[in-house]
């Protein structure tokens, strides 16, 4: 339709969703809890997105704020943009025409997820309904079909299941059933995986890969677990106390860290594909709290490298020594070739608690 | 610094900020204060209630007319000297309202204190030993609760002539299955909870989970479950005394007011509405710092305002 | 779903035995209803007569014996025992009140979750607004209020506007006593006219101190569920507004409701019996007051019966109806 380009360079038009300087606050009694503080990303089609931090890191709430679902009490600002145009003020009529037909999503719990009292069928059925003027014997067609795609094992018969007589892997992977039942643009997975056991994991994890491969979707693929976004994302985000520190593709980030909090990140995840035994090397101490944030980087009270600068002036995302690779660390040239054994101290597993137990993640 | 990475951090200057809690700590206790003190209308309810019961114990002691005297005109309307008016032989009505409101809080606070104190120990011994021991536990309050109040409670007053602690004895005989199955519903969840597992498999014994885990997280409870049982006393007497199956005279309450008053209400309405008023106060302010105390003792309340 | 319906009712005999005689000891333990009614007379009836009142009542008999006696007979001869009252036969009694007081309980029931379920969701919907304030205000208020002092109140407010429209009428539009006219109309239309009003009232004021608890009770579950992640879920796939208040909220939330207001029979039986009272219903109220004030311990036991099958039956209708609208419960 547009002119033909040989090298189709990518343009404003290639990207599906835009958020902008995003801020998410909530009124509690000890004051404003700022749980996203100007986040900024892009998404384009077809793409996928990791976003990677602890609990609390405000990974979750902004891609809330993205489908309008968080509580009246929270306040946000900035701006968020499908295809151009703004989402943030809809009204909830306006939204729920997008939600679940535009961008789909998929929640942690799949065991509180579905309703308990209707079928799964019927849960599956009602969301193509919403936004497809089918009738409703179509509509649970559609269901089996979903079913089928995402792995369930004789999905004419689990149709008519309860989620209560499902296993959790089961229950997520109506969840995602759900979630592509309209082929949307994007699918945000908020830890979709976390609930599970590990071997129900992979499953999970390829029922995710079945719908994205059967609807061309954008992914945005929230976790703690940096293990599930290796070879599953094309760009990751890390996310620290409410704000993008770092963001590059996933080689970049994960074998050229420039921010002392990735860095972090990776020493404290075992690994099998290193040579030799490597020892785990925890971050010291926990995030922290996001009310009345004090000035400077708020990794500062945690950071090996902290120096007088940090306390007082907050990094932003800048461009480090590759393309398309930010990191918000005053210091992230000093981190070009740098190990995570050469900045954070290394745990005696022989003499206190078993490594895993440290690992704040 | 040559070296491009410290590996050690750099010491703390002087002065330096506590940056990781900039939310002060608080304790438990200030928590649950600060929760209820800004429910407005718990904090409001108590300080009426105190009132109440000002005037209901001391008021009455040192108030110019005593409730058992004849001093007054009879059947006077509300005035400055007989704020409530006097009943048909003279007695002073605030006199008698104040009395009534003493007995009736009596009853109530006893009620709330016995049933609790069966209540919630029988709760938390049928919920912790579950099987069994619940079963044949549960079978006696459910036979409990198919007796009707009103019949046992008008038959007992009747044969052992209705003064204030009798009504309270057998209220709180009544009273105290509702704790107990509030307990037991509490405890029976709690017993499944990691924490309490945990300390029976460290080999704490029946005792000490009991008395260190599982009371001080039912306390909240309780509390809340004792100001109900308040509220739910001050009804229920003033409606076995209303039919005549209470208090029954020379003692008073506000209930048999009411009773008493049943009669006169189209000619003399000042004998029925102010002890019902006082009622519906007492009650009222109850309910609401039973309603604060639930919101600040449940640790789950994070309430957000607008 | 039948034979665990079946298992539920015969669990319950036991249960009515046993409670049935809690009430026979407290009952004999009272004070000796023939001698009550004799008391003062003169000249004092014949000692033949008393002895024949004792015999006719079963008093000489062991306590054991009595008991035994009056199962015997309301199990064999579906016989309630005789009254002080040797005019009255229990059992009929029994059933033509249970009439009268069951239209007040049932439709004051109706009348009370429509109100509990309105009020409750509009105050989790608008959490903390106004709206929510007043509705928690008024049903604290109602929860407060004795049930007698509303009634009243109520039939003074309407014996008022009787007074007011008297004149211009020519007749007392609401009526304020007894649960029919005391001439009662022969045709069907007029007699059905004659009940309901009757039972505005006293409807009104059951209602009321009813809904209170229930309404609180549905704010807090449907808020419950309006956290909930599949509310949530819900919502993220594209669901109109209405529709997830509507089937999702709603649809889950009115479980716990169903099932504590079968639970709560007992509690407006209770509640009955006093608005009976004020209203002067010769209803299952009446008939109690009356047996506790003569000691008349058969009419006493058989209002126990029917009572106690009341909650017993709520309590299985309670559960029931919890195993038909929420899928998780099952019964085997």
């Amino acid at each position: 339709m547009t002119d033909i380009q040989l090298d189709p360079a990518p343009t404003s038009s290639d990207v599906l969703l835009d958020v902008e300087n995003l801020t998410v606050g909530f009124p509690t009694d000890d004051g404003l809890v700022q749980a996203v503080r100007g986040v900024t990303y892009q998404l384009r089609r077809g793409e996928s997105l990791g976003i990677v931090g602890e609990s609390g890191s405000g990974k979750s709430v902004t891609s809330l704020a993205v489908l309008g679902l968080l509580p009246r009490t929270a306040q946000v600002t900035g701006s968020v943009r499908l295809q151009g145009e703004e989402l943030l003020g809809k009204t909830e009529d306006q939204y729920a025409k997008i939600r679940g037909n535009k961008i789909a999503m998929i929640f942690q719990d799949p065991l509180t997820s579905l309703n308990p009292v209707y079928r799964v069928g019927y849960q599956l059925s009602e969301a193509v309904l919403a936004h497809h003027d089918v009738s409703k014997k179509a509509a649970l067609d559609r269901a089996i079909e979903l079913l089928g795609i995402v792995g369930i094992p004789y999905p004419e018969q689990r149709v008519n299941a309860y989620p209560h007589e499902l296993s959790g892997g089961m229950r997520q992977r109506v969840v995602i059933a759900i979630a592509m039942a309209n082929n949307p643009d994007v699918m945000i997975a908020d830890e979709p995986t976390t609930a599970l056991d590990v071997t129900v994991q992979a499953q999970v994890l390829e029922a995710l890969e079945a719908a994205r491969a059967e609807t061309g979707a954008a992914l945005i693929l929230i976790t703690h677990d940096l293990g599930i976004i290796a070879g599953r994302t094309d760009r990751v985000c890390v996310m620290y106390a409410g704000k993008l520190v770092e963001s590059g593709s996933v080689d970049d980030v994960f074998y050229r860290p420039r921010m002392p909090y990735s860095l972090g990140l990776l020493g404290s995840l075992p690994r099998l594909d290193e040579s030799g035994r490597e020892r785990l090397t925890p971050i010291v101490g926990a995030p922290p709290s996001l009310v009345n944030l004090p000035p400077g980087c708020p990794f500062t009270p945690r950071c090996p490298i902290a120096q007088e600068v940090c306390e007082g002036v907050e990094p932003d995302l800048t461009p480090t020594d590759s393309a398309g690779h930010h990191a918000a660390c005053h210091f992230h040239d000093r981190l070009i070739g740098a190990k995570p054994g050469q900045l954070f101290t290394v745990t005696s597993t022989e003499l206190e608690a078993p490594a895993e137990l440290e690992v704040k993640a | 610094m040559s070296d491009p990475i410290q590996t050690v951090p750099p010491a703390d200057p002087p002065g330096r900020v506590e940056r990781e809690f900039t939310v002060k700590e608080r304790t438990q206790t200030q928590i649950v204060l600060s929760r209820f003190l800004r429910h407005r209308a718990a904090v409001v309810s108590l300080i009426v209630l105190a009132l109440i019961i000002l005037w209901a114990y001391v008021v009455q002691r040192i108030w110019p007319h005593p409730y058992d005297w004849l001093d007054g005109p009879g059947s006077a309307a509300p005035s400055l000297e007989y704020p409530f008016g006097t009943d048909e032989v003279g007695h002073d009505y605030f006199a008698r309202v104040m009395r009534g409101a003493q007995q009736s809080l009596n009853v109530a606070f006893l009620v709330a204190l016995l049933s609790t104190a069966i209540g919630a120990p029988y709760g938390a011994i049928a919920g912790y030993f579950g099987g069994r021991v619940d079963m044949v536990m549960m079978r006696i309050v459910d036979v409990m609760l198919t007796l009707p109040v009103i019949a046992v409670a008008g038959m007992l007053t009747q044969y052992l002539r209705g003064t204030w602690w009798v009504v309270a004895l057998i209220l709180a005989g009544f009273g105290w299955v509702v704790n107990a199955r509030v307990v037991r519903g509490v405890v029976l969840s709690l017993r499944q909870q990691e924490f309490v597992e945990a300390a029976r498999a460290l080999g704490a014994s029946d005792a000490r989970v009991i008395f260190r885990h599982l009371i001080p997280n039912v306390t909240g409870v309780i509390i809340v479950q004792a100001t109900l049982d308040i509220a739910g006393a001050i009804l229920a007497e003033a409606g076995l005394s209303f039919i005549g199956l209470g208090v029954q005279g020379p003692d008073t309450s506000l209930g048999l007011l009411t009773n008493l008053a049943q009669e006169a209400v189209g000619t003399r309405p000042w004998l029925f509405y102010f002890p019902g008023l006082t009622i519906i106060a007492i009650a009222l302010t109850v309910n609401f710092i039973g309603d604060g105390l639930r919101d600040a003792l449940d640790p789950r309340q994070t309430r957000q305002r607008r | 779903m039948i034979a665990y319906t079946i298992r539920r009712l015969l669990a319950a005999i036991p249960i009515l035995v046993v409670s049935s005689f809690i009430i026979f000891w407290v009952a004999s333990m009272s004070a000796d209803p023939i001698r009550q009614r004799f008391e003062g007379r003169n000249p004092p009836p014949p000692a033949a007569t008393i002895q024949l009142e004792r015999e006719r009542l079963n008093f000489d008999a062991g306590f054991f014996r009595q008991y035994w006696d009056w199962l015997w007979g309301l199990v064999v001869h579906q016989n309630f025992g005789p009254s002080i009252n040797s005019a009255m036969d229990i059992g009929g009694e029994l059933g033509r009140r249970t009439v009268i007081t069951l239209r007040l309980v049932l439709l004051a029931m109706i009348l009370a979750l429509v109100l509990a379920v309105v009020t409750g969701v509009l105050s989790a919907v608008r959490q903390y607004s106004k709206l929510d304030y007043t509705f928690t205000f008024l049903g604290f208020l109602f929860l407060a209020m004795p049930s007698f002092w509303l009634a009243v109140v109520l039939k003074q407010g309407a014996i008022a506007f009787n007074d007011s429209v008297e004149g211009s009428l020519n007749r007392r539009p609401i009526p304020t006593i007894n649960h029919e006219a005391s001439v009662v109309p022969e045709d069907f239309w007029p007699r059905m006219m004659d009940i309901g009003l009757h039972m505005v009232l006293p409807t009104i004021s059951l209602a009321l101190i009813t809904y209170a608890a229930l309404s609180r009770f549905q704010r807090s579950s449907m808020l419950e569920v309006l956290n909930s992640d599949y509310i949530r879920l819900a919502r993220a796939k594209g669901l109109s507004a209405r529709r997830v208040m509507v089937r999702h909220a709603l649809r889950t939330a009115l479980i716990p409701l169903t099932t504590v207001s079968a639970l709560g029979i007992a509690s407006i039986l209770g509640g009955a019996v006093v608005t009976e009272t004020v209203y002067q219903w010769r209803g299952m109220g009446d008939l109690l007051v009356n047996a506790v004030r003569d000691q008349d311990r058969y009419v006493t036991m058989g209002w126990l019966l029917v009572a106690g099958l009341f909650v017993i039956i709520g309590n299985l209708v309670a559960d029931l109806l919890y195993a038909v609208l929420d899928p998780r419960i099952r019964y085997e």
